[in-house]
């Protein structure tokens, strides 16, 4: 039987959903194995080992500064050329909450013209607060992600003071966007508590021109057991929560790699 | 030195601004146009302009939403000059974890000149504020005196004195009269004549004066924090002389219970019970009052960041899954006017203390689900913060472990500095208006990701067997916590080791330093390598500072210098147990003697918009309560996630359906009329809520958490006494034992008009293991035209309750317990529950039926009709308004699908329950009185916006 796709979950000071999005991954038949930056970063494990690099959520050394932007200095600095190559040899990366802070801030995505450029940010709440509440995904059919394939409404929590999508002029236009923030009957213009943070056109998810590079802010690995929706109890039985549909694709596809 | 500045770039939205402008406005300064907040950092060392540039440019301003100027006089262009401007630094000694990473960062981008890094906020306010304005918004809003000034123009960065020469300080106790005695205690050592008398006798049998860390490390292993001497005292309470009110009350429970699944109870950080057979779950509740009474946000973080460590430090340590927190406050609009001298406005505190313990738990990735804000004007000058946090550990490792002579003794996690000195003698004696002067340096801010990468690394370590004992450095510092592992073997410290933040403190301010993020480990010497690596290898602090020996000694050296040599026995056994007196008359009351309303809308409105009824969720929401993906039963339910829940459930472990059950207890408006039923409510709320939400009670352990008034005046310490009686009856009754506890004494506050008194408080803190997640019951109505049951006897006790409360009266018949029914009756809703035949269930307390049924139809967007003629009685009641509101004990509403009724009436055989009305699709909540007429008819939306209006923040 064919080996199993590899996943790995980066660890930072400060990671704090490594646990329940290595969870994920197994429950998707995957292997998952929680690395810390600093193993990579002194070469005592590789990228080139796994198929697929999950950045979960957390606030990575406190969030200081801003969300996720120790983390994505490090990537830049430390890790820019492994992270090239993994990318070039045509894998996965995940980013989660703050790994979408982190890869946007390290200009990992969404990708652009010259290196050292962020054409794209995510700022603090309109609402000025850190709020955790659930909120309905509409997936933009034509996305090329790999990840989001086949899904079509979700419902997610977010938990995040910094949220926010901010994108350049003229930005939008070539921008991949996976996952708008939407009310219950997929409607993308819905705004606040709908889209929890002010994002520009209700933007919760992007990916790279490939679809192998995705990042969003909602939790997929807190929706994968049916008792984790907060209606649960008032809602019929369903075998899986929205989020596992995004592991299974990337595992399902990472076995072609 | 460079100074750089980073502000939200002009044009676009500022929410740190904007609620700065709304806060400004919500303490009456109506004429401010618009705020700003900017983050400023002073670098210090020989780095150059290009080299600041650089920083500012990649790292400390974001390229898209920021502006940064670097050096100085850029700031004009950044506000105009029409801005009035306030700059607000850290005062020295005070720490903000953000430089220790902005310098990992700024090295990372291969920049190593600069040398130390202080951080400072910005303020820009727009409009016509005078000189008044300005001050009052500083001291009420920008500004705390504890921890910060405002930084007057070109001030350079003061660093903590950085030289300190060793002089050994020796106290001269041997020829003090009783006089002289106190005065060395008074505002340091907060030890009492007896007392003082005892160690001043020791010495003088050594021949010799006590060294000045000597000294402090009596007083802090003495101190009620650490040794909780007024419930070890011996109490005359009438014809009643009780020995030690902790053994003869709360740990007797146990003791005469014997449960098997009682893993470590009353010896360890935290009690342990069994949860599955291979794994064990830890529960403690900390208090963290005094601090956060001076400094509401750190205070705060640190009571979150210790009570977390006690789990790490619990067994061989165990892995935080849930936090628990209850506050209690003075009401929010408080007049300004009537605010003493030296206390903070209780809207502030709330504000602060809530943000340092999201802060702080968020982002160590531990879920908030449960908990409770109540509200009283005599919390003024003495909040509550109750953290509390669940581990789950191997039940292999839940044993305190034990050190042997020869093993290291090694420090992990933060660096010490002077923080928190005196924070342990501080909480053991009574807040006064020069509180924030005195205990400036007994507060700090929390340093959450130390500690994450502590727990982290620790688990690892623990599974590798790389230590043999773990305790938490908390409250008393190295004192308490190496002076507690070594009583039985001895230990010597060299206290040089110890890694400072900064430079300068003496050998006894390393030794008493309550520097947060901190644990003391016992390894084996031939592990300690291994251990070493682990840690560095996760970029934390790790030291040895000192070896377990087997002399019962504590000996203590500083450079080859002994400072502190004391004999175990005498510093854990040598405590005199006090003696204390105490009374207890039951209080008399006014009697309502207003008529009944014709119309009861009013009434419930009023109470579902209460302070203490009304919605958390402008809390909840601020607290992550999904991280670790084990929530089950989350803070808020319903049709559009808003109902209040009356429990929480996690499923510590993924793949299994075993789950964990926890709820909260309190009522101190009960207390009011007597400690004793007071503490009985406690236990009969938390227990009920277990049973609500589809748990039960074979396997629930109980917490106690005393914060009360200065127990040295007798009629304090008799309500603590009736309190603690009751804890024994009803824990006995409901044969649920109590795994821990905690007390915080003399919550009293100095003011003009005398001293100001908490209202005795007593948390109840439940924690059940439930069998199968999948039995859980929320508390939303589910559909039209089930029935509803009342379940549980209704009196005429509304004694302490919300009516009366609205009403201005406290009145005398406050609800009792009988805990012989009421375990038959959850038992028996409990087993009738497991078979699912329940489709919403919530438990009766503050507003009895009325906001019971309010709750459930409004959580569930559904209607509800009511017939209070149904309600089973235990006495005669004639008045609707008593029977709507009682806030009887052991009660319960539920809701049955109508084909279930037969076998649910059957199984409920032999508890008092009635049907009393149905849901309904209506959209309101309609309530018959006695004699059938309507007494209550309202829209369920309208309840829900009284209920959710009061805290929408």
């Amino acid at each position: 039987m064919a080996t199993k796709v590899k996943a790995l979950i980066l660890r930072a000071p400060g990671t704090n959903c490594d646990v329940e999005t290595a969870f994920a991954f197994k429950q998707v038949g995957a292997q998952a194995d929680l690395v810390h930056v600093g193993e990579l970063i002194n070469h005592l494990t590789s990228l080139s080992n796994y198929q697929i690099m999950v950045i979960p959520g957390g606030f990575t050394y406190g969030d200081d500064i801003s969300a996720g932007k120790i983390l994505a200095n490090e990537l830049r600095l430390k890790l820019r050329d492994e992270i090239k190559t993994f990318v070039d040899d045509g894998r996965l990366i995940l980013g989660i909450c703050n790994g979408f802070q982190a890869l946007v801030k390290a200009g990992i995505l969404p990708e652009s013209r010259n290196e050292n450029a962020q054409p794209l940010t995510i700022a603090g709440n309109d609402s000025g607060k850190f709020e955790c509440r659930w909120i309905y995904l509409q997936a933009n059919k034509t996305s090329p992600c790999v990840f989001t394939k086949g899904i079509d409404l979700m419902y997610l929590p977010v938990a995040h003071g910094e949220g926010k999508v901010v994108v350049e002029p003229g930005v939008l236009e070539e921008l991949n966007v996976a996952l708008h923030y939407a009310d219950e009957t997929g409607n993308i213009q819905a705004d606040y508590p709908y889209n929890p943070n002010g994002s520009v056109n209700n933007i919760a998810g992007i990916c790279d021109s490939t679809g192998r590079i995705f990042a969003l802010m909602p939790h997929p690995e807190r929706f994968i057991h049916w008792t984790q929706h907060p209606r649960w109890t008032r809602e019929p039985r369903r075998d899986y929560g929205d989020g596992f549909r995004i592991f299974l694709n990337a595992v399902e596809w990472a076995k072609g790699i | 030195m460079f100074r750089i500045e980073v502000s939200v770039r002009a044009g676009l939205p500022d929410p740190r601004g904007n609620s700065l402008e709304t806060d400004i406005r919500d303490i009456g300064i109506m004429n401010v146009t618009r705020a700003r907040v900017s983050d400023v950092y002073f670098l210090e060392g020989d780095l150059n302009e290009g080299e600041a540039i650089r920083i500012g440019q990649e790292l400390l301003a974001d390229p898209l939403v920021e502006d940064f100027s670097c050096g100085e006089g850029l700031t004009a262009r950044i506000e105009g000059s029409d801005a009035h401007v306030v700059e607000v630094a850290y005062n020295p000694g005070v720490t903000d974890p953000v430089e220790e990473s902005i310098g990992k960062a700024i090295r990372d981008l291969g920049i190593t000149t600069v040398r130390s890094i202080k951080t400072a906020h910005k303020y820009s306010l727009w409009g016509d504020l005078s000189e008044e304005n300005l001050q009052s918004i500083c001291d009420k809003l920008l500004v705390n005196s504890v921890i910060q000034h405002v930084v007057t123009k070109r001030e350079e960065i003061i660093l903590p004195s950085t030289t300190y020469k060793f002089v050994l300080t020796t106290v001269d106790l041997l020829n003090l009269d009783d006089g002289g005695l106190m005065e060395v205690s008074k505002d340091r050592l907060w030890l009492n004549l007896k007392e003082m008398r005892h160690i001043r006798d020791y010495f003088t049998k050594l021949g010799r004066n006590p060294t000045d860390v000597e000294l402090e490390t009596l007083a802090q292993t003495w101190s009620e924090h650490c040794i909780h001497k007024t419930f070890k005292s011996k109490i005359k309470l009438g014809q009643l002389t009780v020995d030690n009110l902790l053994k003869s009350t709360v740990m007797r429970v146990t003791e005469e219970l014997k449960k098997p699944w009682c893993l470590s109870v009353f010896r360890d950080n935290a009690g342990v019970i069994d949860f599955d057979g291979s794994y064990a779950v830890c529960f403690k509740v900390e208090t963290h009052n005094h601090p956060s009474a001076v400094e509401p946000y750190g205070g705060a973080a640190t009571g979150i960041g210790g009570v977390i460590r006690d789990i790490l430090g619990t067994g061989l340590g165990a892995k935080p899954i849930l936090d628990t927190d209850v506050f209690c406050f003075a009401p929010p609009d408080f007049p300004d006017d009537k605010l003493p001298h030296g206390v903070l406005h209780p809207r502030r505190i709330f504000k602060g203390v809530r943000a340092g313990v999201a802060d702080y738990g968020n982002r160590l990735g531990i879920p908030t689900l449960n908990g409770a804000v109540l509200f009283d004007n005599r919390y003024l000058g003495n909040p509550l913060v109750f953290c509390g946090t669940v581990g789950l550990l191997p039940a292999s490792m839940s044993q305190r472990g034990e050190q042997q002579t020869g093993d290291l003794v090694v420090l992990a996690g933060g660096k010490t500095g002077r923080d928190g000195i005196h924070g342990v003698t501080f909480a053991s004696g009574e807040l006064t208006k020069e509180s924030e002067a005195v205990s400036a340096s007994s507060v700090q801010i929390g340093d959450p990701i130390t500690e994450k990468k502590l727990i982290d690394v620790l688990l690892k370590a623990r599974d590798r067997q790389l230590y043999r004992r773990i305790t938490d450095c908390g409250g008393g510092g190295l004192s308490s916590a190496v002076g507690e592992m070594a009583e039985e073997t001895g230990v010597r410290v060299y206290l040089e080791r110890v890694p400072l933040k900064y430079l300068g403190l003496s050998y006894t301010e390393i030794w008493i330093s309550e520097s947060q993020e901190r644990m003391v480990l016992a390894v084996p010497p031939d592990a300690v390598d291994q251990l070493i690596f682990l840690f560095e290898s996760e970029g934390v602090e790790v030291t040895v500072i000192g070896e377990f020996t087997d002399t019962r000694r504590l000996e203590l050296l500083y450079e080859g210098n002994l400072v502190g040599d004391l004999d175990m026995e005498f510093l854990h056994k040598g405590l005199p147990q006090r003696e204390n007196e105490a009374v207890w008359e039951l209080p008399q009351h006014a009697e309502p003697d207003f008529p009944p309303p014709i119309d009861l809308r009013e009434d419930l409105m009023h109470i579902l918009a209460s302070w203490n009824v009304c919605s958390k969720e402008w809390v909840i929401r601020q607290y992550d309560h999904e991280v670790q993906g084990g929530s089950v039963l989350k803070p808020l339910t319903g049709v559009n996630n808003d109902g209040p829940s009356d429990a929480a459930i996690v499923r510590p472990i993924l793949d299994s359906d075993m789950g964990i059950v926890v709820a909260n207890g309190i009522n101190p408006k009960y207390g009011d009329i007597d400690p004793y039923w007071m503490a009985a409510s406690a236990i009969d709320e938390a227990l009920r809520q277990i049973v609500a939400v589809g748990g039960n009670l074979q396997r629930v352990a109980l917490l106690d958490n005393f914060c009360w008034g200065n127990p040295d005046k007798p009629d304090r310490l008799g309500g603590l006494v009736r309190a603690a009686q009751a804890c024994y009856d009803i824990a006995l009754g409901y044969e649920t034992p109590f795994i821990s506890g905690k007390d915080s004494l003399y919550n009293e506050f100095e003011t003009e008009k005398g001293s100001i008194s908490i209202p005795p408080t007593l948390l109840i803190s439940a924690m059940a293991v439930m069998n199968n997640i999948e039995h859980a019951v929320t508390m939303d109505c589910k559909r039209e035209d089930d029935l509803v049951y009342i379940i549980g006897t209704t009196l005429n006790e509304l004694g302490g309750s919300q009516y009366y409360g609205v009403h201005g009266y406290v009145g005398n018949r406050v609800p009792k317990v009988d805990s012989k029914k009421g375990k038959k009756l959850m038992d028996t809703l409990g087993t009738v529950m497991e078979n699912g035949l329940v489709k919403a269930c919530h438990d009766l307390s503050e507003g009895g039926l009325g906001v019971a049924a309010a709750e459930m139809a409004f959580a569930g967007g559904l209607g509800m009709v009511i017939h209070l003629g149904q309600v089973p009685l235990g006495e005669s009641i004639n008045r609707d308004d008593y029977l709507l509101f009682s806030e009887s004990n052991t009660r319960f509403l539920v809701e049955i699908a109508p084909k279930d009724r037969q076998q649910f009436e059957n199984m409920m055989a032999g508890v008092d329950f009635a049907a009393i009305g149905k849901v309904t699709d209506k959209g309101r909540l309609e309530v018959y009185g006695i004699n059938g007429a309507i007494v209550l008819s309202a829209p369920v939306n309208e309840l829900k916006e009284a209920w959710q209006r009061p805290l929408r923040w």
